[in-house]
């Protein structure tokens, strides 16, 4: 099975691009040589079974786990070169449980990044832009000085995507964005993330096994398995790659490459 | 058993102990740095002042005031085997400030407050609130960790000073209503007896104390395993080392300060 590379929709350097990254866990070898190109404005998602390395992948490309060894490049340059602040101020990531700071409200953790560092504001103008972008994930004000523990999942996913999207970032990452969710809530949360990438022009970066999503969410799908991608492709060519992994985990089928106990 | 083997597992622990100790120190020296780096979180220092300080008042005023009351009960007992009852209020003071108030206090901090720092900061990892901080450019060390530590090695010298009253009140309103000592004398002989030192030494190891009981609590929730086990083990594991290492600091000081 070849390892396949998106190609770019043009001709400039891609958004993200992941050159040949292997990490390891003691012997647990996850990533094997993964390499994918993310094209500036397209919405990637990464498909995968559980322990797949989908994780790993994303959290490399944060910096958050080191890579043993490979090179990950956002846009054009090297992402573990130049200040770091600069770096993480280009991202916004939703978090697959929300992670929400349980002790600040919610107009403060969707402000967080405005209340403090460098993309500080003053305070009436960062809660102004707070309760502005929960609107615009469908919560309404009142929610703003509720504590996250007293929402239900789905409105603590929606804090999390507008906390997000708070600094108007150019790369935004989904970590399981529907996991736990019920399927009316995922397909709203699904909406919101396709109207705000194509909204924001951003380039997302999304992991998730939710077929649903992927086909609401992505504009190109990476097939993660054994820590490299044997498939990546636009989500048009879903359903007939004639790549035999990709059709067992789209099917959801127990027979096939994929073993099912692992 | 191959005495061999024996000995590589002896090298084993020991190999292992010397990397944990120097893990710690690492951690404290990367805490004392980041205190002193911008950015500052005023915010969290002043909510670690009232969790550390403020809220542990009770729990402190009330183990001072009857391990004072207790303590005057057992000199006045102890004394009256060879008639030296009357040094009650000597031996109250000097035990409460030299010794008991620093000591108790810091064991009250480490149960209270380095259990609830450990469980804090492993449950914000084990839900990535950690990770999310680092996306958010926080740096965790300087958000969560430098204002905890900071807090407490403000606040845990001002809990054991007033720890070290309570107690010797303790120990004064039971000598005064149920051993029949004059309240006047007891006061006086109480504050005659004190010198600089001893209350220089209690505030010293407050000090001390208080930052290894947030210290630790940090250490241990920052590398705190997965899931409920994980947040649970560096709990127990953080209230251990740092009761631990309170009273081996404890001797270290009191060596320091009355022996040497």
């Amino acid at each position: 099975m070849t390892q396949a590379k998106t190609s770019p929709s043009n001709t400039s350097h891609p958004m993200i691009k992941l050159d040949n990254v292997h990490k390891a866990f003691g012997t647990n070898k996850v990533l094997r040589g993964m390499s994918l190109e993310i094209p500036k404005g397209s919405s990637m998602v990464i498909i995968g079974g559980s322990g797949t390395g989908k994780s790993v992948a994303l959290k490399s490309v944060l910096g958050l786990i080191t890579p043993d060894s490979g090179e990950i490049y956002v846009d054009g340059k090297p992402a573990n070169s130049g200040d770091r602040d600069a770096f993480l101020a280009r991202f916004g990531m939703l978090f697959q449980g929300g992670a929400l700071f349980d002790s600040l409200p919610v107009w403060q953790n969707a402000a967080f990044r405005l209340l403090r560092g460098a993309l500080k504001r003053p305070v009436e103008e960062a809660r102004a832009i707070a309760i502005e972008k929960l609107r615009r994930v469908g919560l309404k004000p009142d929610v703003a000085d509720q504590l996250p523990a007293e929402l239900s999942g789905g409105m603590q996913k929606r804090v999390g995507l507008a906390r997000a999207i708070a600094a108007e970032p150019e790369i935004i990452f989904f970590d399981e964005p529907t996991t736990g969710l019920d399927p009316i809530m995922a397909g709203v949360i699904n909406d919101l993330i396709r109207e705000i990438v194509v909204e924001m022009g951003a380039t997302a970066m999304t992991i998730t096994h939710d077929m649903t999503s992927v086909r609401a969410i992505a504009d190109n799908i990476a097939m993660l398995h054994d820590g490299v991608i044997k498939w990546t492709g636009p989500v048009e060519h879903l359903d007939d790659s004639g790549d035999p992994y990709l059709d067992q985990f789209i099917h959801g089928r127990a027979e096939g490459p994929i073993e099912a106990v692992r | 058993m191959n005495p061999l083997s024996l000995l590589a597992r002896l090298g084993r622990v020991a190999l292992a102990a010397l990397a944990a100790i120097g893990r710690v120190a690492l951690f404290a020296v990367s805490t004392f740095t980041h205190m002193l780096r911008p950015p500052y979180y005023p915010r969290e220092f002043a909510l670690s002042l009232l969790q550390i300080g403020w809220l542990s008042l009770p729990v402190v005023a009330l183990t001072a005031v009857f391990t004072g009351g207790a303590l005057a009960l057992q000199v006045y007992a102890g004394g009256a085997r060879f008639n030296a009852e009357a040094v009650v209020p000597q031996i109250v003071a000097i035990g409460m400030v030299r010794e008991l108030g620093p000591v108790l206090v810091g064991l009250m901090v480490a149960a209270r407050v380095t259990s609830s720092v450990a469980a804090e900061i492993a449950t914000m990892k084990v839900t990535e609130q950690i990770d999310a901080l680092v996306t958010l450019s926080t740096n965790p060390m300087q958000y969560l960790v430098a204002p905890r530590v900071l807090a407490a090695l403000v606040t845990v010298p001002v809990l054991v000073g007033i720890g070290d009253i309570i107690g010797i009140a303790g120990g004064y309103t039971v000598s005064v209503h149920n051993l029949g000592f004059n309240s006047a004398a007891y006061l006086k002989n109480t504050v005659d007896f004190l010198e600089p030192l001893d209350l220089i030494s209690s505030l010293v190891k407050g000090a001390f104390f208080g930052t290894i009981a947030a210290t630790m609590g940090c250490y241990y929730g920052m590398q705190s395993g997965r899931g409920a086990q994980g947040v649970g083990s560096a709990t127990k594991s953080s209230v251990e080392a740092a009761a631990v290492l309170i009273l081996a600091t404890n001797f270290i000081l009191t060596g320091v300060f009355f022996s040497l």
